[in-house]
């Protein structure tokens, strides 16, 4: 054994035989981490903290839950009524769905707007556009297991969609259901796949860690580490700054379960399901509302879902469409503006999703679906032939000298010379 | 202060999504507000208040809606000693069974036993009320939108119909419902009910306990909830606070190299 690298012994011994502990220390504690980190660096580490809460919830709530159309409506009141603390159980899960997609939608523009997806960090990306794919279909289906109005009637809409596809559409519906309507079979699997899928998205996510620390993080500027200079270990400094962003986050979030536990979610779900009632207005979960108002967008039903499907398609190749080698949108005046556009296409999108489908909504819908497909299909692609980037710093140490060069800085670093 | 704008915007497009959908919902009718006591921050329910609501519920709408989730013990958060809620209980007639015979038998109610339904199943339930059905009350509060003003509202709004509206036979006229034409016969009349606590019982005095009654029985969990909350926000403000200074500590030796 060289010289011992740990000061515990037993440490060491298993370290010699199962290098974990360099592992961690090399991953965790020693990783090399730009110095100039925003707070917008912080939202990886929230999700990953959402998605263990999530999965520590359901695992509980689980124990307590019978997927079964006669007793699901009821075991969950059972939860929120009789078992201890079960309204904290669930309110976390609940809530924490909706805060899981606001963390990982900032995240997703986070890396848009400073241009993280771009060599060499494709794969990176590619994973975690994998991770909201299979995030929709876990909180899809998650949210058909309490068996109320919505669940049942979300479930009837979104798995008919299927039966657009020319020739096995219908029978592909009946596959999934496990029957000729939404029913048991249907809550059964539902439940099943719900229970084994976030762990599924635990797998990508360790994928997405690796190919993470292949490279390092991405920075503000984003141009490339340098050196040391450009660094600090991760351990203190951005295991403080997560812990400091965890708290901030986590107080907003109690706000949630424990003032407004209801708030982003539907009143009909509080209605057992009846499958011979009709909501008077179907509406998804509000994360799905800007996937929903592309789908009735498009006045065909299998042209829907192929652009439904097309606007989380796009994301996967996008590191193909910009073609501009420089990747923060400090530097692309153009970008910058085209991205903020962007964003409100997005938020207009979600709008008009739970809006009825008539009159203005649906033509306000198809411009602003055609926009987003507009934006990465031919805005991307066209744009560096037309932008003058601005000139990019030599490296992450100079400009944070030169930004925060007030007068008084550069006076302090005199005197302390 | 970027960071914080940026704060702002992401509440804001969530509640654009939300007031989307609420529009969308075509709860076009306003119904008058009222300050609940449990709709504030470290709000709780009037007791007296509940307690009277039961006392709505059980003498006027028990006769058409369940509350099929409630049990008489859980009536203990409202005040009632062991006593009372067998005295209760009591009063209600439960089929149990089957017993060592294999028959089916009817027993007094216990404080275990949950709310007696007013019909054996929903079809009963439709049939008593020409078609329509009264839905279970155990979750009312929560199952609308601005639940508990609806209800106070909706148990009010019993008026003579519009001369251009026709109210076909077995319906109302009700300016809060949507559509105005319920199936409910209005249940609150002056002095519907005598009020064990003599209290006057008029129909808004009415209309509120029983909404207060049910606001409790949709969230029996409100109160705790409310006093934990606060206990964990403020601790995760101090802790905020502490965890950003030694942010800044820590990062003073990296900010001040530059
Ligand atoms: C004579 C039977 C009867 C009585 C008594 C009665 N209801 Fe109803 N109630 C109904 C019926 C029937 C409906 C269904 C109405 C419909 O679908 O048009 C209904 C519907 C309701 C609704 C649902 C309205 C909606 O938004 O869908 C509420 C809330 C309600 N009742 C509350 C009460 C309360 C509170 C009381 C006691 C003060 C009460 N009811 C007394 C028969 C009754
Ligand atoms: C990716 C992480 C997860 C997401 C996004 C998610 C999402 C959801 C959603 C939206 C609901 C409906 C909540 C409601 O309206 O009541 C739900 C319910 C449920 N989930 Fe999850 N979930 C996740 C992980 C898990 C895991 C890992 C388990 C179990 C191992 C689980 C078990 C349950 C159960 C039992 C319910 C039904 C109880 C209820 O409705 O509250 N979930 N989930």
């Amino acid at each position: 054994m060289s010289k011992p690298k740990f000061k515990n012994p037993v440490v060491n011994w298993i370290d010699y035989r199962l290098p974990i502990f360099t592992f961690m220390n090399h991953e965790l504690n020693e990783y090399p981490t730009p110095k100039n980190l925003n707070y917008f660096w912080n939202f990886g580490s929230l999700a990953g903290i959402t998605l263990v809460t999530m999965i520590i919830t359901g695992i509980v709530l689980s124990m307590n839950y019978t997927a079964h159309v006669d007793y699901a409506f009821d075991s969950v009141e059972r939860i929120m009524r009789d078992v201890n603390h079960g309204w904290l159980l669930r309110y976390i899960h609940m809530n924490g769905a909706s805060f899981f997609f606001i963390v990982v939608y900032i995240h997703i523009f986070r890396g848009l707007y400073y241009g993280s997806y771009k060599a060499p960090r494709e794969i990176l990306w590619i994973l975690g556009v994998l991770i909201l794919l299979l995030m929709m279909a876990t909180a899809f289906m998650g949210y058909v297991l309490p068996w109320g109005q919505m669940s049942f009637w979300g479930a009837t809409v979104i798995t008919n969609l299927f039966s657009a596809i020319p020739l096995v559409g219908e029978s592909i519906v009946t596959w999934l259901w496990g029957g000729f309507s939404v029913d048991n079979p249907t809550l059964n699997r539902f439940f099943s796949l719900h229970f084994v899928l976030p762990f599924v998205i635990v797998g990508v996510v360790i994928l997405h860690l690796v190919a993470l620390h292949r490279f390092g993080s991405n920075n503000p500027i984003g141009i490339d580490v340098k050196g040391k200079q450009d660094t600090v270990p991760f351990h203190p400094y951005y295991t403080i700054k997560d812990l400091f962003g965890l708290s901030v986050f986590t107080t907003i979030f109690a706000a949630a379960v424990f003032f407004f536990p209801n708030f982003m979610g539907h009143p009909d779900n509080y209605i057992p399901a009846d499958p011979m009632v009709t909501p008077a207005h179907i509406v998804p979960e509000w994360y799905f509302l800007p996937f929903y108002a592309i789908l009735r967008a498009i006045p065909d039903k299998l042209g829907g879902v192929l652009f439904m499907f097309g606007a989380i398609m796009v994301l996967f190749v996008l590191p193909w469409l910009d073609k501009s080698s420089v990747r923060s949108s400090q530097f692309r005046p153009l970008y910058k503006l085209f991205f903020w556009i962007l964003v409100i296409d997005c938020i207009a999108l979600g709008y008009l999703g739970a809006k009825p489908a008539e009159g203005i909504y649906v033509i306000l819908s198809r411009i602003a679906t055609a926009y987003y497909f507009f934006h990465f299909l031919i805005i991307l692609p066209l744009l560096p032939r037309i932008e003058s980037t601005r000139p990019l710093p030599v490296s992450i140490s100079t400009p944070i000298i030169t930004a925060s060069s007030n007068a008084s800085t550069v006076m302090a670093m005199r005197e302390k010379k | 202060m970027k960071f914080l704008k940026f704060l702002v915007i992401i509440i804001f497009s969530i509640n654009f999504f939300l007031f989307g959908r609420v529009f969308a919902a075509g709860s076009k009718i306003e119904y008058p507000e009222k300050n609940w006591s449990f709709s504030t921050i470290f709000g709780s329910f009037d007791k007296a208040s509940a307690q009277r609501g039961f006392q709505v519920y059980k003498e006027v709408c028990a006769g058409c809606h369940g509350m099929r989730l409630v049990s008489y013990r859980n009536l203990a958060a409202l005040g009632y000693n062991q006593d009372e809620l067998k005295a209760i209980a009591a009063q209600f007639e439960i089929n149990d069974g089957p017993n060592d015979e294999g028959e089916m038998f009817t027993r007094p109610g216990r404080p275990s036993d949950k709310f007696l339904s007013p019909y054996p199943n929903d079809q009963a339930a439709r049939a008593a009320n020409g078609g329509a059905y009264p839905p279970d009350l155990s979750l009312i509060i929560k199952a609308r939108p601005n639940g508990a003003n609806y209800l106070h509202a909706l148990l009010r709004g019993y008026e003579e119909a519009p001369n251009n509206i026709k109210v076909p036979e077995g319906m109302y006229y009700n300016k809060y419902y949507s559509g105005n034409l319920i199936a409910m016969p209005q249940p609150l009349y002056e002095d519907g009910v005598e009020y064990l606590d003599g209290t006057k019982a008029s129909k808004d005095q009415m209309a509120t306990d029983v909404t207060t009654f049910l606001a409790w029985a949709s969230e029996p969990e409100l109160e705790e909830r409310k006093q934990l909350g606060v206990t964990v926000i403020l601790f995760l403000i101090v802790f905020s606070i502490l965890s950003y200074f030694s942010m800044r500590q820590i990062w003073a030796p990296i900010k001040n190299k530059n």
